[in-house]
């Protein structure tokens, strides 16, 4: 199993609105999450907060900007931002999104699908290679949720990302609500999925909420943030904890965020997990 | 039919399919359109966010339809969408179906300047009593980067504060209006409304000038404010 | 010394009291998060994961067939010289063509046109 620096708890996003909750709270989650773009300002309330609240608890900056699954070069403008940051606030981990998210000049703010095959595997390891040794520091991928697949793939996600990790050395992040939102959307199994995902590079989980698409049709799930985690959801993640052991666990809720204590009662509902499965592996 | 094998190709074909009715060829339509509602709504969300006295002024729904013009022909030239909205203003100054709201773009640049000093670079600031420790007809005051001077012809910041969460309805004085914009030690933003004169200092004090020629009227006022925000970031002389 | 230096020295004064006067209230963070600042929030950073929109488009709305319907339907300000009494719009201005000087209604001024027929007919 990859050590993260992160503990093997459960951590929530954290929302500016719940600052006064978390300062409160000391110790009683592992780890909040930011998205690293929401700290590139250059002062003021949000890296205040963020300094405060890393006394506490420990910090992972995951990143949504750096477009790793794009055809052109990666910005160096925005690699030298991140660097900036996790010089700043030296979070124990770092994380970024197998997906694209800009296009020439213009950032399109969503994570958008590639193709698996053998061209845009080379151009995602040069850039995660890229990110590693720019920023000197291992980088957790997290695998997509995704509303369409392309007849030009030719690698399985899963082995696709086995490569990547392979050949550049970095970690992965498990996105349990994602495999289930891509297994519903495309039909395929997410046990199987999981049975061939290389989770001993994995170094942190996320656990997220999803919407069903009202429109006729194939059943469409859209990972939306915005809503408890399925029960579907927990009991794949029940089993992939089964064979990994306790892993740092992330409850993203980023849409219609509800009060601190609800946030907190999904994160207690992962630590019951987690802590299962660490009384096993002591037993 | 299907997208172009080959990396680039893919990626721009996909790309254009986000600002058209047309789902790039091979792909079902209806799953595709979720990415393109992703793309067009968290962008519109995200200037939303912005500029929310902009939004409630014309109404969510004419918003959002604005905001995806603005979106498609303004694009963000970064992942930091804090960044993102400066030509907001400008934009609204020649998008016609706003014109019969001239004083909107004017919302807008205080929204903005707002932002701009929320998230302005952390400064040191001075002890006020440093400024008495100066000749004053040399002190030259640096500002913290937070400052901002605004001005508008129209009372934009009295339409500003009617439209804020909790405002009490009044009536709306006439133009033009001036405001001190800045971040105070307690991280919140400040808007502080100015005399013509007084906005014409702070605007020189923010050009670097003495105070000595930056008062043209009397400067008490605006410095009663920099030192209460505590603002005053150096206190200077000139040789 | 020149003539100004006392005007100055009593205006600095007169200032470190009146901004002494006023205690600077250490003000809670999250300030610089409420609803009515402009900043940033986490629609700003979540694509894909937040914000998340669903495969229903959700914008059929034309910009340039509405009307702005917020409060600015009903605000009123006082007559300002610009000939705006009342600073709203209507629909029976707009199809008169008459909500603003010498503005061309079906074309968006200033935008370019190769660039506004990608986005028009996803707004129509």
């Amino acid at each position: 199993m990859i050590r993260s620096c992160l503990p093997a708890r459960a951590g929530l996003g954290f929302k500016p609105q719940h600052y006064q909750d978390a300062l409160d709270a000391p110790g009683a989650l592992g780890f909040f999450e930011v998205h690293a773009e929401n700290y590139m300002g250059a002062g003021g309330a949000p890296h205040a907060m963020l300094e405060r609240l890393h006394r506490d608890h420990a910090l992972s900056v995951h990143g949504v900007g750096l477009s790793i699954g794009g055809a052109g070069p990666l910005d160096p403008d925005h690699l030298a931002r991140l660097e900036t940051l996790l010089e700043r606030h030296q979070p124990e981990s770092f994380s970024e999104h197998l997906a694209w998210s800009s296009h020439g000049a213009a950032w399109l703010n969503d994570l958008l699908p590639l193709p698996y095959t053998d061209e845009t595997l080379a151009t995602v390891c040069a850039h995660v290679d890229q990110v590693q040794d720019r920023l000197g520091r291992r980088l957790l991928l997290e695998n997509p949720a995704t509303y369409v697949t392309f007849a030009t793939s030719t690698w399985p996600e899963v082995e696709f990302l086995r490569a990547i990790a392979r050949r550049t050395g970095c970690g992965l992040l498990l996105d349990v609500n994602n495999v289930f939102v891509s297994a519903t959307n495309h039909g395929f199994d997410p046990l199987a999925y999981l049975e061939g995902f290389p989770l001993e590079a994995v170094g942190e989980i996320h656990l997220a909420g999803h919407e069903v698409d009202a429109q006729p049709g194939p059943p469409l799930l859209i990972d939306s943030h915005a809503r408890p985690v399925a029960d579907p959801v927990w009991d794949l993640f029940a089993r992939v904890l089964a064979r990994t052991g306790p892993l740092p666990t992330l409850i993203e809720w980023d849409n219609d965020v509800p009060d601190f204590a609800t946030l907190r009662a999904e994160a207690a509902r992962a630590e019951t997990l987690l802590h299962e499965v660490r009384h096993v592996a002591a037993a | 039919m299907s997208l172009p094998p080959d990396h680039a190709g893919f990626e721009a074909a996909f790309h254009a399919g986000l600002w058209t009715r047309e789902a790039p060829r091979g792909l079902d339509p209806q799953r595709f359109s979720a990415y393109r509602n992703t793309v067009q709504h968290g962008l519109v969300r995200a200037l939303a966010a912005r500029f929310p006295v902009v939004e409630r002024l014309v109404g969510a729904p004419f918003f959002a339809a604005m905001g995806r013009v603005f979106a498609a022909t303004h694009p963000p030239a970064s992942a930091v969408l804090l960044d993102w909205g400066q030509d907001f203003a400008a934009f609204l100054a020649r998008f016609p179906p706003v014109a019969g709201l001239p004083y909107l773009p004017d919302v807008a640049r205080l929204e903005w300047l707002r932002g701009l000093a929320c998230h302005a670079a952390d400064a040191p600031m001075i002890d006020p009593a440093a400024l008495t420790r100066a000749d004053p007809a040399r002190l030259v005051l640096g500002l913290a980067p937070s400052v901002q001077a605004f001005a508008s012809p129209f009372p934009a910041l009295a339409i500003w504060q009617a439209n804020q969460p909790g405002a009490t309805p009044a009536p709306l004085p006439g133009g033009p209006q001036h405001a001190l914009i800045a971040r105070d030690p307690g991280l919140a933003v400040v808007v502080e409304p100015l005399a013509p004169a007084q906005h014409a200092t702070l605007t020189a004090l923010l050009q670097g000038r003495p105070l000595a020629s930056a008062a043209t009227s009397d400067p008490t006022p605006v410095l009663a404010l920099l030192i209460r925000h505590r603002l005053i970031a150096t206190v200077g002389e000139l040789p | 010394m020149t003539k100004t230096t006392p005007i100055l020295a009593a205006s600095i004064a007169a200032a470190l009291a009146m901004g002494a006067a006023t205690t600077a209230t250490a003000q809670e963070m999250e300030r610089c998060y409420g609803v009515s600042l402009a900043g940033q929030n986490d629609c700003a950073a979540g694509p894909g994961t937040s914000c998340a929109g669903s495969s229903v488009l959700d914008f059929q709305g034309n910009a340039w067939k509405m009307v702005p319907a917020g409060t600015c339907a009903t605000m009123e300000l006082p007559a300002d010289g610009m000939g705006h009494a009342r600073m709203g719009v209507t629909q029976a201005m707009l199809d008169a063509g008459s909500y603003g000087p010498g503005v061309n209604r079906d074309l968006p001024a200033g935008l370019d046109p190769a660039v506004a027929a990608t986005y028009m007919p996803v707004m129509m």
